[in-house]
């Protein structure tokens, strides 16, 4: 072909056709298939028959939903709306609260520590890929028990009291921490690692020269993220297996004075206090950044 | 040299040596870094009489124990259909409360967002009413509905429901403001109204998101339905107290390997969902 046809041809028509889709009855499509797409439909709609097929059989008991309804609405007013401790005093209270930060605080310091060593051998761009994986199994079968069955399972061998519920918290935060901090590890540009291991750093120098400088801000990040986490799941454990702090308390008020506004008090100091963590949490943050 | 020109370069030097280098600097916040938390590490030890000795020797003794007392024997096989059951029926509650709250956050969080333009009072109160539903501990709403329903399924099903619906209004916010605001401003040029948009805008963007969300809450109420089981005497976790007090550990043994295979079987699904939407 000359070049003479080609510039004949070069002002191309812009042949709408192309790049429309139609639909049989030729209508214009406005929305593509994909396979995300797909996933998505499949996905909600696999669990939405999941909930109606566990509607169907959940046992009820015969319960008469319409009175439970009203009768919890009562008590939530009077939960929430007459707060007013009876069996315990306010530095009792500040003093539990304070027990189950305490938990918290030391579970999470556990647990990054754990975790900090963990990660090294879980990161995919330092570790060894068969360590890695046996790491990352072990992780997931310890995520996988909840925390209260840890705690449960260690009051046995320590006693009920805090170090059952450290310990078993600690197992939680580990998991959680470790796959955490192994993705914070595994963003670190891998030119510096390099760059460190052709000047003959060691592998702790790497670690605590390049690693740790680049990934400190974000896992200071998660470990936040996680002392709130388990500042509640103190609460909860407090709670459920007995070990302290103003969980149990607030498990004497509900399960055994039977009293509304003493749990509404309690839960009145809880959330102050959980709000006050968020705040404190993300001025940390955006220090560290 | 003249005397100005001295005091110059001593004032330059000195200043110099205040600047006091990076490694110096990253040394010293690191010390108090390290400082803050030993100290925290002390008072915490004390305020919850914690005994360190104790901590550590009781982690070998609880592995001992688990391997003599953790085996299922045959009474506790026989146990497998009954708590087959329960776990597929906690698994239901995990899923039908993630379900009903997600799409009640759903629509809730439209009221929030940006994206649908409603008033700054309403977006503000919606904000508050997430905060205070997700603030709230699960083991509260527990004992607040024990007093009503009492040990019933719908007892732990609500309390669930009210913590994710908290949970899920505020990531669903977040989510919808960040993913879905480009595509919002171009449909809303084009003068498409409110519910267009949300229709052809903000579901289509933000679904893969929302639903990788859901799936994760999935997994974390399977988890938590554990611990308010055994608040509210339904479910596995009420099973597991069961057996643990009794102190027949063979079958409590069961209902573990049961609860990890689950929460690993839906974990590694619902990372191969997440893999494929996203």
């Amino acid at each position: 072909m000359s070049e003479l046809d080609m510039a004949r041809q070069l002002p191309i028509t812009l042949d709408i056709n192309k790049f429309m889709r139609k639909s049989r009855r030729g209508t214009i499509k406005t929305s593509t298939k994909s396979k995300s797409d797909f996933a998505i439909k499949m996905t909600l709609f696999v669990l939405l028959f999941l909930t109606v097929y566990g509607f169907a059989t959940f046992d009820y008991k015969n319960v008469d939903i319409a009175k439970a309804v009203t009768g919890t609405w009562n008590n939530a007013k009077v939960l929430f709306g007459q707060p007013r401790l009876t069996y315990g005093t306010w530095r009792e209270m500040l003093k539990e609260l304070f027990v189950t930060f305490s938990l918290g605080a030391l579970s999470t310091i556990f647990g990054a520590i754990i975790a900090f060593f963990g990660a090294l051998l879980c990161a995919k761009n330092i570790a060894n890929p068969i360590v890695a994986n046996i790491t990352k199994g072990f992780v997931a079968f310890i995520r996988a028990v909840p925390t209260i069955l840890w705690v449960l399972i260690f009051t046995i061998s320590a006693g009920l009291g805090s170090v059952a519920a450290v310990i078993g918290l600690t197992f939680h935060s580990a998991g959680y921490l470790i796959k955490a901090y192994a993705e914070s590890i595994e963003e670190v540009d891998a030119g510096t690692i390099e760059a460190l291991k052709a000047s003959g750093a060691s592998f702790w120098q790497i670690v605590f020269q390049a690693l740790l400088p680049s990934s400190i801000s974000r896992m200071t990040a998660w470990t936040f993220l996680r002392f709130e986490i388990n500042f509640t799941n103190a609460l909860a454990v407090g709670a459920a297996a007995g070990v302290g702090g103003i969980g149990f308390d607030l498990y004497m008020a509900g399960n055994h004075y039977f009293d509304l506004r003493e749990l509404g008090f309690i839960t009145y100091i809880v959330v102050a206090a959980v709000i006050l963590l968020e705040v404190l949490a993300t001025k940390i943050k955006s220090t560290v950044k | 040299m003249s005397d100005k020109q001295t005091s110059k370069i001593t004032g330059e030097t000195s200043k110099f040596q205040n600047r006091t280098s990076i490694f110096v600097k990253r040394k010293r916040s690191f010390t108090l870094a390290f400082l803050g938390v030993a100290a925290l590490f002390v008072i915490s030890a004390v305020v919850t009489n914690y005994d360190v000795i104790n901590g550590f020797t009781s982690i070998p003794k609880a592995a001992i124990w688990m391997v003599k007392h953790f085996i299922p024997d045959a009474k506790a096989w026989s146990r497998v259909p009954y708590i087959f059951s329960k776990l597929i029926e906690t698994v239901l509650v995990s899923v039908a409360v993630t379900m009903c709250a997600s799409i009640c956050a759903f629509f809730f969080s439209l009221l929030g967002t940006k994206t649908t333009r409603s008033s700054p009072w309403i977006a503000r109160t919606v904000r508050i009413i997430a905060a205070f539903f997700r603030n709230v501990p699960d083991v509260v709403w527990a004992m607040l509905l024990l007093f009503s329903f009492g040990q019933n399924i719908l007892t732990g099903f609500f309390a669930l429901f009210f913590s994710t619906f908290g949970m899920l209004s505020r990531t669903f916010i977040e989510t919808i403001d960040e993913v879905s605001a480009s595509c919002v401003e171009a449909l809303y040029a084009t003068g498409a109204t409110s519910i267009q948009t949300v229709f052809h805008g903000v579901i289509p963007s933000s679904m893969p998101e929302i639903v990788s969300w859901v799936l994760y809450m999935i997994e974390t109420n399977i988890r938590s339905s554990t611990l308010i089981g055994i608040l509210t005497a339904t479910g596995i976790g009420y099973l597991f107290d069961l057996y643990y007090k009794r102190m027949d550990y063979s079958s409590a043994s069961i209902v573990v390997i049961a609860i990890v295979i689950t929460v690993i079987v839906i974990e590694t699904l619902s990372n191969k969902i997440r893999k494929v939407i996203m």
